[in-house]
């Protein structure tokens, strides 16, 4: 085990799978000779080369459609979005062709990428810079959806989903680049795609979080055992998609309660999902309708307390878990 | 219409005093109104022209409801006239009081002198349906709020809902409100696995009662409860007993059974006729309260009490007013199998105009018996038994039934059920005036 970032457990991942598999290459702006808007593949370059480590021009659609054309030939692309926001510019290769080219060459081709890089807000980058976009990926059947939200987790769930045969949306956060945990230095640890985690056991209420709102929730559990007595436990799934629906319908059965939080809008969301999964899976266990925290239904502000306002809290999420155990 | 007594929801026009056109001086009578109590003067608080009379002489108005309209010589109203109209299609009974002038409240502000603007602050008047309102959340058709894990556990613990009172929002029923109740404990009974076992498997929770069993309660049972519960609460009922000789009326089942055997008619069969004939001359015992009208019934559909298994269902002798005795009889023979085998069609036991429950057989001497509305009587009649009677200073025995007699005072009055029951009597005791 060792100590370190979010973002150094990226690059571990992304190393160790250059290393392993000569196929797998990396693409975006900025990736190579720059290392990287956020340095995640510091140093990468350097060691692997122009052939696995290719700075593109600011091309979204142009690289993702090369990426995906890669795929189809037998290689393992690594995409890197700046921030997701620009791959709504390369929706149309994600959406309309990774995701949909196995079932449409009837089985011939599997398209193994990864599009990986920042989702969410991050610090005053305004409007169109902040959106969580993974309900948008989560929605289309042929793309894998994940999430992480500590070191360990980004390491294991990247180097699973670079071994995916299937597309993945891989969602970061800008604000938990410099997040620190124990990352095991196992070259070959993974961690399956499809397989929530139960970061904090508790019996009264289930919060359910994913990426951002993850140490949000924890810190909130924290406050509702000291403060209130009240015993909270937080799941997260890690994966969106496919979702482990098991994991989450079992802790509400335990709790009888459940705040979902998340740091995308509420209409449509992965959380409105979980939400409806939870009813047709434990609707007899509830004690309290479920509770949702989302980022507020309008664009990011600029301005810092409001961007604050929009964004989920800890406050945020205790007055949620108070509300639903009826405090 | 203004409030003319302290419990008046509704009024009567007696008589307008004034007709439109005419000049009105302020606190000068301009109608007259029935109130729930009274007859009483309704004044204007305003001087000024009756432009429009709205609710005719004999026509009702609610409370709050525009009856008219006081204003300057030659006013255009129509627009108000509008206003009005489409508030009474609306809710006939608008709390708004739009350009109302007329009052008798001695404490009701005179209003602006325009009229064609409406009183700008109405007076609240609730009207029905609002007053309904409370009522019917809270009553035994609302909903109970539960949450799905403490409804689960309530039924898992065999608590009664209904005997539990929500902690969360609404009222909630949730978790901790049973978790309470199960610690209590007072709620909590055995569930009972199989239903088939009739013992008394359940012992009392005060020492050396009784021990008990518990079954589920009966569709029919939970309605005749329903149903019993109704009529006691809201049906004001009072009672009558009276002392039948029965001999004549005996002597004359005996020679119908002599004319139709093998065939044998019941002296219950007697009753059903003569009752049925009886309340011929006496309608309120054949009629229904309802509400604002009272419904009378052509024919005397007399329902006939008869116990089953699960309870007891009362099926109809349609118009037993105009049928024989032995055809009344072969009916309630029919019927009654029916009802035993369960196989009674919703139209044979509903819709009676009154019932007879008989309960001689078992030897009963008199008792009074519940009514099941919207009927308005029910006959309790009991065993009829050799009695000395005192006759001409002599004591002689007479077969004598009691038969008590429930009526829903709503419709009918302590004279009209003793007046029936006169002429009931006199049908029983003299069987020939049941042919006049």
């Amino acid at each position: 085990m060792a100590e370190m970032t979010i973002r150094d457990a990226l690059n571990a991942a992304l190393r160790e799978e250059l290393i392993r598999d000569e196929n797998v290459f990396i693409m975006g702006e900025e990736v190579a000779e720059y290392d990287g808007a956020y340095k995640v593949t510091r140093g990468l370059w350097k060691e692997f080369g122009d052939k696995r480590v290719v700075d593109t021009p600011i091309t979204e659609l142009g690289f993702a459609a090369v990426g995906v054309g890669a795929a189809m030939a037998g290689l393992r692309p690594v995409i890197e979005f700046m921030t997701f926001n620009f791959s709504i510019l390369a929706a149309d290769q994600i959406i309309n062709h990774a995701a949909k080219m196995l079932y449409m060459s009837g089985g011939q081709f599997n398209i193994p990428i990864v599009f990986r890089g920042p989702n969410g807000s991050a610090y005053q980058v305004s409007s169109q810079h902040s959106q969580a976009l993974e309900a948008l990926y989560a929605n289309f059947p042929g793309l894998k959806v994940v999430m992480p939200s500590t070191p360990a987790d980004a390491k294991g769930l990247l180097k699973s989903s670079i071994r995916d045969d299937n597309p993945v949306i891989f969602l970061e956060q800008e604000t938990m680049y410099g997040l620190k945990g124990e990352v095991p230095e196992d070259d070959d640890f993974t961690i399956p795609l499809g397989v929530a985690d139960v970061k904090r056991e508790g019996t009264d209420c289930t919060i359910v979080a994913r990426s951002f709102t993850v140490p949000q929730a924890l810190q909130a559990a924290e406050i509702m055992q000291k403060d209130f007595d009240v015993s909270v436990e937080v799941v997260d799934p890690r994966t969106i998609k496919p979702l482990d629906i098991e994991t989450i319908a079992n802790s509400v059965k335990k709790t009888n309660r459940l705040v979902i939080a998340e740091e995308s809008h509420s209409f449509a969301s992965v959380g409105a999902e979980i939400s409806h999964q939870v009813l047709e899976n434990a609707f007899d266990y509830l004690d309290a309708p479920i509770k949702r925290i989302s980022t507020a239904e309008a664009p990011m502000p600029y301005a810092r307390n409001l961007e604050v306002a929009a964004l989920p809290s800890v406050e945020k999420i205790v007055a949620a878990v108070k509300e639903v155990c009826y405090l | 219409m203004p409030k003319l007594s302290p419990t008046m929801e509704e009024g009567q026009i007696s008589t307008w005093v004034k007709s439109e056109g005419d000049e009105i001086e302020a606190n000068e009578t301009i109608a007259e109104v029935d109130t729930d109590k009274a007859t009483m003067e309704m004044t204007s608080l305003e001087a000024g022209t009756l432009l429009k009379i709205l609710v005719p002489g004999g026509e009702n108005a609610k409370l709050g409801q525009t009856i008219g309209i006081i204003g300057e010589k030659g006013e255009d109203i129509s627009a108000l006239l509008k206003e009005i109209e489409s508030e009474g299609s609306s809710n006939g009974a608008s709390a708004k009081e739009a350009g109302q002038k007329e009052s008798g409240e001695s404490d009701r502000e005179a209003s602006d002198k325009d009229t064609s603007k409406p009183a700008d602050k109405p007076e609240e008047v609730p009207s029905k349906s609002e007053e309904k309102k409370p009522a019917a959340e809270t009553g035994s058709s609302g909903r109970m709020l539960v949450s799905p894990i403490a409804a689960r556990m309530a039924t898992e613990n065999g608590i009664d809902l209904r005997t539990i009172s929500g902690s969360g929002p609404n009222g909630r029923i949730i978790k901790r409100d049973i978790e309470a109740a199960i610690e209590s404990g007072v709620q909590s009974s055995e569930q009972k696995t199989e239903k088939t076992v009739k013992a008394f498997a359940q012992t009392a929770e005060v020492q050396g009662a009784s021990a008990y069993r518990e079954e589920n309660t009966s569709n029919i049972r939970r309605i005749i409860a329903e149903r019993l519960a109704e009529s006691i609460g809201p049906v004001p009922t009072f009672y009558l007993t009276v002392d039948i000789e029965m001999d004549r009326a005996l002597e004359l089942r005996k020679s119908i059974n002599d004319a139709v055997a093998p065939e044998r008619v019941s002296v219950n069969d007697v009753l059903i006729k003569a009752a049925a004939m009886a309340s011929m001359q006496h309608p309120f015992v054949n009629s229904s309260y309802r509400g604002d009208k009272i419904r009378f019934y052509e024919d005397a559909d007399v329902g006939v009490a008869v116990a089953i298994d699960e309870g007891l269902i009362t099926p109809v002798i349609r118009g037993a007013n105009k049928k024989g005795i032995a055809q009344i009889s072969r009916e309630v023979k029919e019927l009654a199998e029916l009802a035993r085998e369960k196989k009674l069609q919703p139209e044979q036991y509903t819709g009676a105009t009154f019932s007879i429950s008989n309960l001689g057989m078992f030897g009963i001497k008199e008792f009074t018996a519940i009514i099941n509305p919207p009927e308005a009587a029910i006959f309790a009649i009991g065993a009829a038994k050799p009695t000395a009677v005192v006759k001409n200073g002599e004591i002689v025995v007479r077969n004598v039934m009691s038969v008590t007699m429930s009526c829903d005072h709503r419709v009918i009055d302590g004279a009209t059920g003793a007046k029936f029951l006169q002429t009931f009597k006199q049908m029983l005791e003299n069987p020939a005036l049941m042919l006049v």
